[in-house]
């Protein structure tokens, strides 16, 4: 794939919405394009975090493999989202497995390679720290939200 | 006191007193709710009663309850209600078998303000069993489908089996040219669908937000992170409607059960714009 549609395609991601050229110029070094079969395995708990995935097309599930209950499905990443930020984060592995629902496309963004250009650039990296903070504020909403189990009660004064 | 009283519902002659109907069907929808269709064939005219609104169903020696009404508006010789085995009466419901008897009147309160949507797009946002009192709308929406740009329906439950109407949502899908998204809180590796929250769902449809009109229902902390979504994405608030639950015992604004603020939300709800009951839902005693 050229230089060119990659630009493209990273600069239509709504998660590099407004990504300044000289930082997109930046980013581009990390990125390829990746596609996951239906089935296919993209992370695996456990193992060295080294990859940020911006969605295109598909979804992909995050994991939890829970001892005599098997996998289960907390939350699922769709297009125009993002998965892992494990790459970011010492001792850099996975929390999760994540798994291609169905056929799923990607550009992944080698962790390394960013952490390198964040620590080098402190503009590049502030910018991308600051999309990341408004991914993890939104996932740590919902997770407390799907806590709540708010379809499993009804509240005392609608028992009837 | 002017205005205190509801006015009477068409067909029956005192709001207080219900009116023997025969179970014709009980569906199980998942573990602890079910659908009961009632034959109206003996009701004093043809029953009718717009998107929204609910009846009273009595379980004789019992008591009764607050159901909203799932069916098709247009179908008035059948009539179904969803309900959540969570109380004594509903358990008792859940305990009668087709054929049995039961007390019904109504209908009562406010409906979904279907007229408001006309020529815009429609998003019904729902959560649990808040999908049956919007299944009217639906159905009503799909009637006129011409009158409508898109009609988006976002739906989130608790797991795949706890999900309502499952091969409707794919009619509506299929059929009717609606937009639907359904997510769950969890789901086993067999779940090929979303997710997560059904706030997280709007990233996946393009919200014409000033031509869009929204009618939630579903658990009131869903309806409150769904309406600060909502406003994140632009939409005005006149624009949005919520169907609000409490414990009603009159039904027709006597006794005060239901009161939720200014409000009885029996006689002046369930159906709320969303300025009229926005201050109220940040309210902790409320």
């Amino acid at each position: 794939m050229h230089t060119e549609d990659l630009t493209t395609i990273l600069q239509q991601h709504p998660f590099l919405a407004g990504f300044i050229d000289e930082h997109m110029k930046t980013l581009i070094g990390c990125a390829s394009n990746v596609r996951f079969a239906e089935g296919s395995t993209i992370i695996r708990e456990g193992e060295i975090a080294n990859t940020f995935f911006l969605i295109r097309s598909g979804r992909v599930a995050l994991e939890i493999d829970v001892p005599g209950r098997g996998a289960i499905r907390v939350q699922t990443a769709g297009p125009g989202e993002v998965l892992g930020w494990s790459w970011l984060i010492s001792p850099y592995r996975w929390h999760f497995t994540a798994v291609a629902v169905v056929e799923t496309r990607a550009i992944a963004l080698d962790g390394e390679c960013l952490r390198n250009k964040c620590e080098s650039d402190a503009g590049f990296g502030y910018d991308l720290l600051l999309r990341l903070a408004e991914v993890m504020e939104s996932r740590l909403e919902a997770t407390r939200l799907q806590l709540l189990d708010m379809y499993g009660l009804s509240a005392p004064e609608v028992r009837a | 006191m002017n205005n205190v009283v509801a006015p009477v519902p068409h067909g029956v002659t005192d709001p207080m007193v219900s009116h023997p109907v025969l179970i014709r069907r009980i569906i199980w929808e998942n573990d602890d709710t079910f659908t009961l269709t009632l034959d109206m064939g003996d009701w004093a005219g043809p029953f009718r009663f717009k998107p929204g609104q609910f009846n009273m169903v009595y379980v004789f020696g019992v008591g009764e309850a607050a159901i909203s009404i799932s069916s098709d508006p247009h179908k008035t010789n059948l009539l179904d209600h969803t309900i959540h085995r969570v109380g004594t009466v509903t358990t008792a419901l859940a305990q009668k078998k087709r054929g049995d008897v039961i007390g019904l009147r109504g209908p009562y309160g406010s409906s979904w303000p279907i007229d408001a949507a006309t020529g815009k797009d429609v998003c019904i946002v729902s959560g649990g069993i808040g999908l049956a009192p919007l299944r009217p709308v639906v159905y009503s929406l799909a009637r006129q489908r011409d009158l409508y740009k898109r009609i988006i329906v976002l739906y989130g439950g608790r797991s795949p089996l706890d999900l309502l109407y499952r091969v409707e949502l794919e009619k509506w899908a299929n059929e009717n040219g609606i937009e639907t998204l359904v997510t769950v809180d969890r789901g086993d590796t067999s779940w090929k669908g979303h997710i997560g929250v059904v706030t997280g769902l709007f990233n996946y449809i393009k919200l014409d937000a000033r031509e869009t009109v929204v009618f939630v229902c579903g658990p009131e902390i869903m309806m409150r992170y769904t309406v600060d979504e909502l406003g994140r994405r632009g939409v005005p608030p006149d624009q949005v409607f919520l169907s609000m639950e409490r414990n009603m015992k009159c039904a027709v604004g006597f006794c005060g059960h239901c009161q939720f603020g200014p409000t009885f939300i029996c006689k002046e709800g369930p159906v709320y714009p969303l300025p009229k009951i926005r201050p109220l839902m940040e309210r902790k005693e409320l």
